[in-house]
């Protein structure tokens, strides 16, 4: 009963939504109502033509819907992107992190750029890469280096003193004691900087598709937006909101399993 | 003698000009192979800043310290360090973390797992094994951080109020137990504490430091035989003349405290 509680207001508002839109208070093009909203995403996401096995695979088929098409190319930017950006700030973040010296030379600059959304890269990203995946993935690759950074050089930063002299005592040199000691003590600051950072090249994705490729979530609902096909519009943003939440839901688990060991787990 | 510790005229300044805090005086004892010693005495006595110089953890301002005739430069495995805080490797599990300091010094895997196996059963720690230090209780811990240096065998165990944050009967329990383990294995022991029962309990020997400087200001056998009788009258009798010696220091620290003169 507790858990169907939290049910009742969405479902009471998409009735409302529904009736006021079949009594015609709204234009379809304005708010269409949920029920084409559902038939437009469940048209979206099944296959156009009926299987043949001597083309494809069933799996193949199955995914061969507009809508399954776009969502994985959406998903191949952020990942392809985000291990661009997070490959490149965590190596960094470490030098940086460890090294005082490197750290007040490079702190200035970073705190220069690192208020600069990524979306204010857009002209200069076209003008660097032209149009398709390179810019997108360039401006996703920076949506994730900053957070990732930070981060990084934070958790490097904040390493509690006690653990590097039990493992001085325990005899470490250099090379161990950043290995297994720096590093997993600050795997949780770098962890959630790549939580931060995935969310951020979520955003960024959805955005560079509207401007530099033509396939993706992004590029779709722009797509529709052309015909004023609002109710295609609103079923891509809630497959990118599933998308998002199944993204998010992955990393968390991912933490969990990586940070067993931490004490202060946020659930 | 290659576990005794000679500490010659061992003099530590933090800071400089106006500011600089004597941390330690002109302090020089021999502690020979196989002692128990407490250093005791209140907060700002120095007494971590010994510890911790005999670490070598921090260098001294003057004078010396050497470890079987060698001086000591540097932390290293063969002086074992316990620390108030456990001081656990939270993201390795209780085995993972005994095994820290012999895969550090390359010991094969084989013969690292028969020593663990040996050493964690020694601090009954046999079913806690894959725990995470977060699973365990303060007293388990601080058995785990005796377990990470007995692997190493250490000629000498340095520990620092090790029982400070355990309630009293967790406490008594480990105090025995590291008693056993002294014996049994052989250990030179350095003890900081400013627990004079526990002082009594555990030493062979007492040094009372005093208050900011920190200098020497009683060395005292403790010639009761264990175990000790904590209500017997001749523990009793040491206990009262140790409180006054102590409260004598605790009473100067207070008057610096009050006048805003303490930096720790």
């Amino acid at each position: 009963m507790h858990r169907l509680r939290g049910a009742i207001v969405p479902i009471a508002l998409l009735v409302l939504w529904e009736i006021l839109s079949r009594l015609g208070v709204f234009s379809a093009v304005v708010l269409p109502p949920p029920s084409s909203v559902a038939v437009k995403w469940v048209s979206g996401m099944v296959p156009a033509l009926p299987h043949d096995p001597a083309q494809e695979s069933y799996l193949s088929w199955l995914f061969s819907g507009e809508m399954p098409h776009d969502a994985v190319a959406s998903l191949a930017r952020v990942l392809t992107g985000f291990c661009i950006g997070a490959g490149l700030a965590v190596p960094v973040g470490l030098l940086l992190g460890t090294s005082d010296r490197l750290f007040s030379l490079f702190n200035p600059l970073l705190e220069i750029l690192r208020p600069i959304p990524p979306i204010a890269y857009i002209p200069l990203a076209i003008v660097w890469f032209g149009l398709g995946n390179p810019p997108a993935l360039f401006l996703i690759a920076l949506g994730t280096f900053f957070p990732v950074l930070v981060n990084t050089i934070a958790g490097v930063r904040q390493v509690d003193s006690i653990y590097i002299r039990a493992a001085r005592n325990l005899g470490a040199k250099p090379w161990t004691m950043f290995r297994r000691v720096i590093l997993p003590a600050a795997s949780p600051f770098v962890l959630a900087g790549m939580r931060i950072g995935i969310g951020t090249a979520f955003i960024v994705v959805i955005v560079a598709e509207m401007i530099a490729v033509s396939d993706g979530l992004g590029y779709r609902i722009l797509e529709a937006r052309e015909y004023m096909w609002s109710d295609k519009i609103i079923g891509g943003m809630l497959t990118i909101g599933i998308l998002g939440l199944i993204i998010d839901g992955a990393m968390s688990r991912l933490n969990d399993h990586l940070l067993r060991w931490h004490r202060g787990l946020e659930r | 003698m290659q576990a005794e510790i000679v500490v010659a005229h061992a003099s530590k300044v933090f800071g400089s000009g106006p500011g600089a805090v004597t941390a330690l005086e002109d302090i020089s004892a021999t502690v020979p192979e196989g002692q128990f010693l407490c250093l005791l005495g209140p907060s700002g006595c120095g007494k971590s800043t010994l510890l911790n110089a005999i670490a070598g953890f921090a260098p001294l301002s003057g004078g010396r310290i050497t470890l079987g005739g060698r001086p000591v430069t540097e932390p290293g495995p063969d002086r074992g360090m316990v620390f108030q805080e456990y001081a656990l490797f939270p993201w390795m599990n209780v085995e993972d973390n005994v095994r820290f300091g012999l895969d550090i010094k390359g010991v094969p895997k084989a013969d690292a797992t028969v020593t663990v196996d040996r050493i964690v059963a020694t601090l009954g720690l046999s079913d806690f094994r894959k725990r995470y230090p977060k699973d365990l209780s303060g007293g388990m811990r601080q058995r785990v951080a005796i377990a990470r240096i007995l692997a190493l065998d250490p000629p000498v165990m340095l520990m620092d109020e090790p029982f400070g944050a355990l309630d009293a009967l967790t406490r008594r329990t480990l105090q025995d137990e590291l008693l056993r383990i002294w014996a049994e294995f052989e250990k030179t022991i350095v003890f900081v504490t400013h627990s004079i029962e526990e002082a009594l309990y555990l030493a062979d020997r007492i040094l009372v430091m005093t208050y900011r400087p920190g200098r020497l200001k009683r060395d005292i056998a403790v010639p009761l035989p264990r175990p000790r009788d904590t209500a017997a009258p001749e523990f009793n009798a040491l206990k009262r003349e140790l409180a006054t010696l102590v409260m004598e220091e605790q009473t100067r620290f207070t008057q610096a405290e009050r006048h805003g003169t303490t930096v720790d």
